[in-house]
């Protein structure tokens, strides 16, 4: 359903980007999160709710979105216009484009303004330079390795892998050996029926391997996770939503609130995809989840903004 | 406003950089010219995410530049040789001299599906 433009200076907004970036929010009701693009009918009421973006590549100022800061600006003024306030926000990675302090700061500054709580999983973008240090000094509070982490809310498990470091000529996205043995001590002794959600940047499953759209060691951390009822995988890095679900485990990619990529194979390569203007808003999303009681794997409904 | 700071900081290291690959290729020439006549400089374009030539047939002293040409920024890592390349952004270069014989595969840091190798004659 068409996000509608409320107001006319949203309007004159739109006009002169032509465009916006979106989020994601997600409801978590009972163990199973479903997801709806932002403008789509509100979220249960019951169950709570998180907010995902994803991919705002600040300080990226190419044809296909020159206005990225606007569009991050418009994704998360659509969170805050929420009739249902999410209990928080995620962000799967690329905030920056280039990894520079005041890309990250500008990142900071405007998901700060949405008055909540951010968890982040850095993308590759994110950490061009000093190690990632710039990346971990603002977001990494905490969290351990290159910035994985995990916490616990509403009853529910979250966990942040971090899949861009130290990637090899397997072509893939890479955990590493260090952050799995962490990970299977994370949920060793948690209970099967906790349900889990797991934020990575790259998709955790093969999405399309010719482009490197997967994670090499991603099927370790899976075998860690098979036991438990729902599993929830939120990744981003390929500007588009793709969901899969295998088992109790659902996979869902975000959508970029900068600029989209092909479908895998649409095109020659996996860059930025160029449409016209007026086209732009369908394929920049942002959704809701929400976590209903069932015994069947989550269904996560997707709808463009326009 | 961030944008713009942010790209001033940007030029401004392309410009370094420019500058310091640029002293680095004055700086082999004399050399070059002092041992073999051959050793032309090469080129390796980065476009639609893939290395081109590749394979990239070289004698051994031919420095080879790698030049951006995709709205991404790209890195070349090469592991045999603990080469690793600074985050290119468009129209960004980096340049590096093969100074020994050798087959040098490499990817890219950021995106690994990108692959290229260097064959070094002696």
């Amino acid at each position: 359903m068409a996000s509608e433009l409320s107001n006319i200076d949203r309007r004159g907004v739109l006009k002169c980007m032509t465009w916006a970036g979106t989020a994601m929010v997600w409801t978590v009701t009972g163990g199973v999160p479903l997801a709806r693009m932002i403008g789509e009918a509100e979220a249960a009421s019951s169950g709570f709710t998180f907010a995902q973006i994803s991919d705002s590549h600040l300080g990226f100022d190419k044809p296909a979105n020159p206005h990225t800061t606007d569009t991050l600006a418009e994704a998360l003024n659509q969170v805050k216009a929420l009739p249902t306030k999410p209990a928080f926000m995620i962000h799967t990675g690329d905030i920056t484009h280039l990894s520079k302090p005041a890309q990250f700061d500008t990142g900071r500054q405007l998901m700060e303004g949405t008055g909540l709580t951010t968890y982040t999983v850095p993308g590759e973008h994110d950490i061009l330079e000093d190690d990632g240090k710039s990346y971990l000094n603002r977001f990494g509070k905490g969290a351990k390795g290159d910035g994985w982490y995990s916490f616990d809310t509403h009853g529910v498990h979250f966990i942040g892998l971090v899949n861009v470091v130290n990637l090899q000529g397997n072509g893939l996205g890479n955990l590493g050996h260090e952050q799995l043995e962490w990970l299977e001590k994370d949920v060793a002794h948690r209970s099967a029926s906790t349900p889990v959600v797991v934020m990575a940047h790259v998709p955790l499953w093969t999405v399309y391997r010719e482009w490197g759209w997967g994670t090499g060691d991603g099927a370790q951390a899976l075998g860690f996770l098979k036991r438990f009822g729902s599993v929830t995988v939120l990744n981003g890095h390929i500007h588009q939503v793709m969901q899969k679900v295998e088992g109790n485990v659902a996979f869902h990619t975000a959508r970029s609130t900068a600029f989209p990529q092909p479908a895998p194979g649409a095109a020659k390569g996996p860059g930025p995809m160029m449409v016209p203007a007026g086209e732009l808003r369908e394929h920049l999303g942002i959704a809701r989840v929400s976590l209903v009681s069932t015994n069947t794997p989550l269904a996560i409904v997707d709808t463009p903004l326009i | 406003m961030t944008e713009i700071i942010s790209l001033a900081e940007h030029g401004r290291r392309v410009l370094l950089r420019r500058f310091a690959e640029g002293a680095a290729i004055f700086a082999l020439v004399p050399v070059a010219l002092a041992s073999r006549a051959e050793a032309a400089d090469a080129t390796v374009r980065i476009d639609n995410f893939t290395f081109a030539p590749t394979p990239l047939t070289i004698a051994a002293g031919t420095t080879v530049t790698w030049v951006n040409h995709d709205d991404i920024p790209h890195a070349v890592y090469c592991q045999a040789l603990s080469l690793r390349s600074h985050p290119m952004d468009t129209g960004d270069s980096f340049s590096h001299r093969f100074a020994q014989a050798g087959t040098f595969d490499y990817i890219c840091s950021l995106h690994p599906q990108m692959r290229g190798r260097i064959v070094v004659s002696a």
